[in-house]
Formats: C-alpha cells, structure tokens, sequence
C-alpha cells in the first residue's frame, strides 16, 4: 500500500486497517465535519453571504441584543464550538491528504502537524472565544 | 526486495475528468475551513460588544464579502452534493438480513438537509 492516492481512497471507504495508528481518531473528527458541514454551511452562507446583505432578511437582521443573548446560552455555546471546531478537522484530515496526493508525501509528518494543529489550535481559540461571550 | 513503483507525476489528476473532480472536490474542504474561519471571527466580534460586532455585519455588505461567500457556496455546496453521494457507499446499513438501500440513505440525508437549512434559516433570521 505505497501509491499514497490508493492508500487516501481506502482509507476514505474505510477499509484500511492500521494497526496501532490513530488514523481513526482523524477519519472520525473528518467524517463527523464533513457531516456538519454539509449539512449547515450552505444556509449559513447564503444567510451571511446573501440574504442579510441584499436586505432579503428583513430589518436589523443578525441583530446584536438577539444574537448575544442567544449566543449567551451554554447549548447555543456548545452547538457553535461543534460547528466551527468539526469541520476544522474536516479540512485538517482532507487537505491534508490534497496535499500528498500532489506529490508532498515526503513532507507528510510536517502537514499533518500543521493541518491537524492547525484544527487543534482554531478549536481553542474557538473555545475561548465562546467563553468571552 | 521491493517492488519497484512507477513515479507518478504531480499534475496526474489533471489527466482526466473524474480526476479533476476528485481534486475539486478536495479542494471544497479549504473554502469549509474560510467559513470555519468567519464564524470564529463573528463570535469573536460579538464577544467584543455592540460596536465591533455591528461594524463587523455592515461589513457583510462589501463586494468582497459577498464574492467570497458566493464562491464558497458553489464549492461548499458541491461538497454537500458528493457528501450525501458517497456516504451511502461507506454506511452500510441492515434492517434485519437486508442492506438498506443507498438511494434510501442519501434521500434521508437530502430530507435531513432540507429540514435542517429550514430551521437553522428560521433559528437564525426569527422568521
């Protein structure tokens, strides 16, 4: 299992077993992202990216009172930090490997850690910033 | 011994069309993480107060920011898309002795999806 495209598309269908590897704590964070995102990112965008700044969302939308105070709440906390924090590890675990399938691999160990780190740091900074709330 | 791999050049998936797809598909996670991105800086500026996070929405209205948050809808959207077509293959789900259908768990997923666009819209506007 050299050719690292095989190794991403078995590992992606899930039928890579690597002993001793913590690959599946990545595949899980990735799956579980990928999840949300798919999910809640499209009507996000088209709320923030659209519809408010077109004036299709009526008058005052994302108003400051109404937000915080929701935003105030420990489950609308929680909701959040899972939203921002998965899909991080979503982009960690694929770009990680875009980047070695075009050709990186001998640079592997160096992206994962700036990838998953990456993922890593953007979740604190986003529990801390929830926290400031 | 090792068996000897014929080296495969770094622009291969530029070879054929599923390949480019693949890519473009891949390439969806990095305007996921710009959003990820966004919303950290939104609640960011809404820990900030009043001001900063007002100043930060008035923003929303710049060309920039709408060119950027129309093309991460193409990609984001094309990431939904291939996400609700691929997981069915890898969930592999049995009611009693028979898989459920694929066509049946990606149908719940676009249902989930629609539900879910739905009431975040709802949650987050007050229509």
């Amino acid at each position: 299992m050299d050719s690292s495209f095989c190794c991403c598309c078995l590992a992606s269908i899930g039928v890579l077993n690597m002993t001793k590897s913590n690959e599946p704590i990545w595949w899980s964070l990735f799956s579980a992202g990928g999840m949300i995102a798919a999910m809640v990112f499209p009507v996000l965008i088209i709320i923030t990216g659209i519809l408010v700044p077109f004036g299709l969302a009526g008058d005052d939308p994302l108003n400051f009172e109404k937000i915080h105070s929701a935003a105030s709440h420990p489950f609308i906390k929680l909701i959040l930090f899972v939203i921002i924090s998965l899909p991080l590890f979503h982009w960690a675990h694929r770009f990680k490997y875009t980047l070695v399938d075009v050709g990186m691999k001998s640079a592997s160990t160096l992206i994962s850690i700036v990838c998953y780190g990456g993922a890593i740091a953007g979740t604190i900074i986003t529990a801390i910033a929830l926290f400031k709330i | 011994m090792s068996t000897y791999l014929k080296p495969v050049p770094n622009t291969w998936w530029l070879k054929r069309k599923p390949y480019i797809l693949f890519m473009i598909r891949e390439l969806t996670s990095i305007f996921v993480a710009g959003y990820c991105i966004f919303l950290l800086i939104l609640i960011f500026k809404l820990g900030e107060g009043s001001s900063s996070y007002s100043n930060f929405i008035t923003t929303l209205q710049s060309p920039t920011s709408i060119t950027l948050h129309i093309i991460s809808l193409i990609f984001v959207l094309y990431h939904t898309i291939t996400w609700f077509n691929l997981t069915p293959k890898i969930l592999v789900l049995y009611r009693g002795e028979e898989r459920i259908s694929q066509r049946l768990v990606a149908g719940v997923f676009y249902f989930t999806w629609t539900a879910v666009s739905v009431v975040v819209a709802w949650l987050v506007l007050g229509f």
